[in-house]
């Protein structure tokens, strides 16, 4: 199917999230659609698929004019979007979630649409118990349910907004290889979503950028990723040298610790970690890091062992206490655990402050919200809510939200959703943090992340520590292998 | 106490429970669609004056239980209006609703107090009526309690295997998602607001036309709430919230009984009995030890065991959505 946007207009207020975009896309290819975080990428994608409408503006399927007054009526006419947060309904079964918007008969038929759901996973070489609830899924295979409707829904042209954000490198080779086998063998259209141009680099045939609301440039695929870069940014960033430091007294002790949850052990972790020192977790998603950051938070008890902090033992204490003690924790389900999404950014800002008053000076908020967004560039204004705000803006929300004077920093991939500068940006903050003698412990699934950015990595596999070793010392093919839980 | 005093006694409970088994379903479906109508009190005491006063006027109880559930219905649009079109608290005017529903009550029923009135007749089932103990329980009992059994069944069949049922779910679960699927979201929760009112305005006229016959002031006063708590105790299942009304109507004709055979334990003491039931059973059912005890399972079966007890609200419960 032939797709075209003619001049696309869309203002929330006074941003122009699109203004006056046109693409054109033939069947049978993949493009990339490239842009700094609130470019408007989601906002054009999110017209497209029906999901919200343009303020001005054309869709044209096969030269005829076309208008979705909802995403339902949009996959009708072949149009499937993958959102950038997949809009499934958590409680329900699989089974369930599936049917909703599929069969209209009145009594619900099981049994062949188990038998239907079947045949597509394993066409497309996705991997899913049907019989479970979509809320006990990774985040990966809520992707890969989402797919498989769109395709029994009759897809013919595939949106998808940064799906490999948060999925395992297994996960994104098999939705790669599906998306190729769509279009190159099937004549289907997709529409890739991506900061990471190495993905754009390897999947797709043709490449879109856009900046500030506008169609900046084009290109077909190869093309050098500098030029690329040029035309999301307007120049090519400049990357500051990462400057040696001093490690300090040790701000982090793990001895002996045991957590044991219902899902996973971690056993035996030993840990010293000092001020200023930067720590990577590496592993497979759920091998344990996540529950270790959880509990050095407070939020989870160890079974045995210590958790201290500038050698205070704060194993004991709560989610709360630790907080105040300087221990400061960014979950990666943004908009679950970090953000409320109906509060406005400086109701953020008051909560996340260390004391609180009872009466609030709201115009003295405003101002200290106002002078962290600057600092920390968010696209937003103080009254904006969390939930206006652009992915990769609330990301950095969720940074500008950390106090300063912290003693331990825990990363959940801090840099999910956020494009190449502002991933750098944010690690510039991270690293002056360290001269408060803060410690700094993440986790992320970007191997490349990892050994870039840390000075030591731990490496997990199945709830062990297995070792721990200098980030200079290793390359990703080696920490690949160790993840792997080989050599 | 003899065998045939036990029969009679439970059969009086589920008799007495069944306008409650109403009502829980009528609010299950609303409230899983997402609305939550808090106006039950002064809804049910609103459905069982206009119902009584229609069936004695009309000498027709039909007419009765029509008009109950058409005030049940009304008060219920109220609220959904309110809230999807007007953007106002729902808890906020279900509240204002329950207080002026006993009030109106009063107001408009002045004039019908303790009046003897028609009421709906006892109807055995032929054959089934003679089954022993389930016969006398079941079969042996009058029009609302079968069909206070039949609107369980068919609730939860609407709910869990048909296609509107599944709309129904998703509204109030996940709005958005919905919507996204082509469900009109705001379509589904005016709909489920009115039938679910409706069902509890036919629980409202059930009591002044069945159970406690004709009306006087506050004549059911309290109940609404006790059915907004069985909601909630039954996890939003109409299942689980049907047997925690008759668990309900059980305790509470025990305490009616322990009252007459001890004359010296006080009535309220008595009447609080029903309330520590319901907490230990939420306890027992939610609490560390069920879990302990769902551990030592299968594997295979504990993640539904634990499903099924969950006693978790619809996610969007109380929430809005504005469709573009
Ligand atoms: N519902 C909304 N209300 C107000 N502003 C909005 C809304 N949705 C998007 N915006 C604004 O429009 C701009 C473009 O947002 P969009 O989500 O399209 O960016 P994006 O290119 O997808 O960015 P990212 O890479 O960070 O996901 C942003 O400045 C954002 O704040
Ligand atoms: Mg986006």
């Amino acid at each position: 199917m032939h797709v075209e946007l003619k001049e696309i207009r869309k203002y929330f207020g006074e941003v122009k999230a699109n203004d006056n975009i046109s693409v054109s896309l033939e069947p049978g290819k993949i493009y990339g659609l490239l842009g700094e975080n609130g470019a408007g990428k989601s906002t054009l994608m999110k017209i497209l698929s029906g999901y919200q409408p343009q303020d001005s503006g054309e869709i044209l399927l096969d030269h005829k004019a076309v208008d979705f007054p909802s995403p339902a009526a949009a996959l009708g006419a072949g149009l499937g979007m993958l959102y950038q947060d997949p809009l499934d309904i958590p409680p329900f079964s699989i089974i369930d979630n599936y049917l909703l918007g599929r069969d209209n008969r009145l009594s619900l038929d099981y049994r062949t649409v188990i038998a239907e759901m079947n045949e597509i996973i394993t066409r497309y070489g996705f991997e899913a118990d049907i019989h479970a609830h979509i809320d006990t899924l990774s985040l990966g295979e809520r992707q890969q349910l989402e797919l498989v409707r769109l395709l029994a829904g009759g897809a013919q042209v595939f949106i998808l907004d940064e799906p490999t954000t948060g999925i395992s490198v297994e996960q994104k080779d098999v939705l790669f290889s599906s998306m190729r086998k769509l279009a190159h063998e099937e004549g289907k259209t997709i529409i890739l979503v991506s900061h990471k141009l190495d993905e754009v680099q390897e999947l797709c045939d043709h490449a879109f950028v856009l900046r500030r609301g506008k169609l900046v440039g084009q290109s077909t695929i190869p093309c050098p990723n500098e030029k690329l870069v040029e035309m999301m940014f307007g120049q090519v960033p400049t990357r500051r040298e990462r400057l040696p430091f001093d490690l300090g007294n040790p701000a982090l002790e793990l001895i002996n610790v045991n957590i044991s949850t219902y899902r996973l052990n971690v056993s035996n972790i030993n840990l010293q970690i000092f001020a200023g020192e930067v720590i990577g977790l590496a592993g497979l998603e759920g091998s344990g890091q996540g529950i270790l950051l959880r509990t050095i938070a407070g939020l989870i008890q160890p079974e045995s062992g210590q958790v201290v902090v500038s050698g205070q033992d704060l194993t004991k204490s709560s989610y709360h206490k630790s907080r105040n003690f300087g221990v400061a924790y960014c979950a990666a389900g943004r908009l679950e655990e970090g953000l409320v999404s109906k509060l406005s950014l400086t109701e953020h800002m008051l909560l996340a402050e260390p004391t609180h008053t009872f009466m609030i000076d709201w115009p003295a908020a405003r101002e200290r919200t106002n002078s962290r967004i600057e600092q920390y560039q968010v696209v937003g204004q103080p009254e904006s809510t969390a939930d206006q705000l652009s992915g990769g803006n609330q990301q950095r929300l969720l940074f500008a939200l950390l106090n300063p004077g912290l003693k331990v920093i825990l990363l959940e991939h801090p840099t999910r959703g956020l494009d190449v500068r502002s991933m750098d940006w944010i690690w510039e903050q991270m690293y002056a943090r360290r001269e408060d003698g803060t410690a700094l412990v993440f986790m992320s699934a970007d191997l490349d992340e990892i050994l870039e950015r840390s000075d030591r990595i731990a490496v997990f596999s199945g709830g062990v520590m297995s070792r721990v070793v200098n980030a200079s010392e290793v390359s990703v093919d080696q920490l690949g292998h160790m993840i792997g839980g080989q050599a | 106490m003899n065998d045939l005093y036990i029969v009679s006694f439970f059969a009086s409970a589920i008799l007495n429970s069944s306008p409650l088994i109403i009502a829980v379903c009528g609010e299950t479906l609303t409230e899983r669609a997402g609305v939550v109508n808090l106006s039950l009190d002064g809804s049910m005491l609103m459905a069982a004056m206009s119902g009584f006063i229609v069936a004695y006027e009309m000498d027709n109880i039909w007419l009765g239980f029509f008009a109950g559930a058409a005030v049940g219905a009304f008060f219920a649009l109220i609220i959904a209006f309110g809230s999807i079109r007007l953007k106002q608290s729902q808890f906020a005017i279900g509240f204002v609703l329950t207080l002026l529903g006993a009030d109106l009550s009063a107001f408009l029923g002045q004039n019908h107090t303790r009046l003897p009135g028609p009421s709906v007749a006892h109807l055995s089932i032929p054959y089934l009526a003679d089954l022993p103990i389930l016969g006398p329980l079941f079969f042996d009992q009058n029009i609302i309690v079968y069909f206070s059994f039949v609107l369980v069944a068919v609730t939860w069949w609407w709910l869990n295997r048909t296609q509107p049922g599944l709309h129904l779910r998703s509204v109030g679960e996940r709005p958005e998602a919905a919507f996204a699927r082509g469900v009109k979201v705001n379509l589904v929760r005016y709909l489920y607001s009115i039938v679910g009112g409706a069902l509890v305005g036919l629980a409202g006229a059930s009591y002044s036309l069945g159970i406690k016959i004709g009306w006087s002031d506050n004549h059911i006063l309290g109940l609404g709430w006790i059915a907004l708590a069985i909601v909630i105790f039954g996890g939003w299942s109409p299942v689980r919230g049907a047997f925690g009304a008759i668990l309900f109507g059980v305790t509470k004709g025990l305490a009616t009984y322990l009252q007459g055979t001890f004359p010296g334990v006080s009535i309220q003491a008595l009447n609080s009995l029903p309330w520590i039931l319901m907490i230990m059973v939420l306890i027992l059912v939610s609490g560390d030890f069920t879990e302990r005890l769902i551990a030592y399972m299968p594997q295979s079966v504990q993640d539904p065991l634990r499903r099924q007890l969950r006693l978790a609200p619809p996610l969007a419960l109380g929430a809005t959505l504005d469709e573009e």
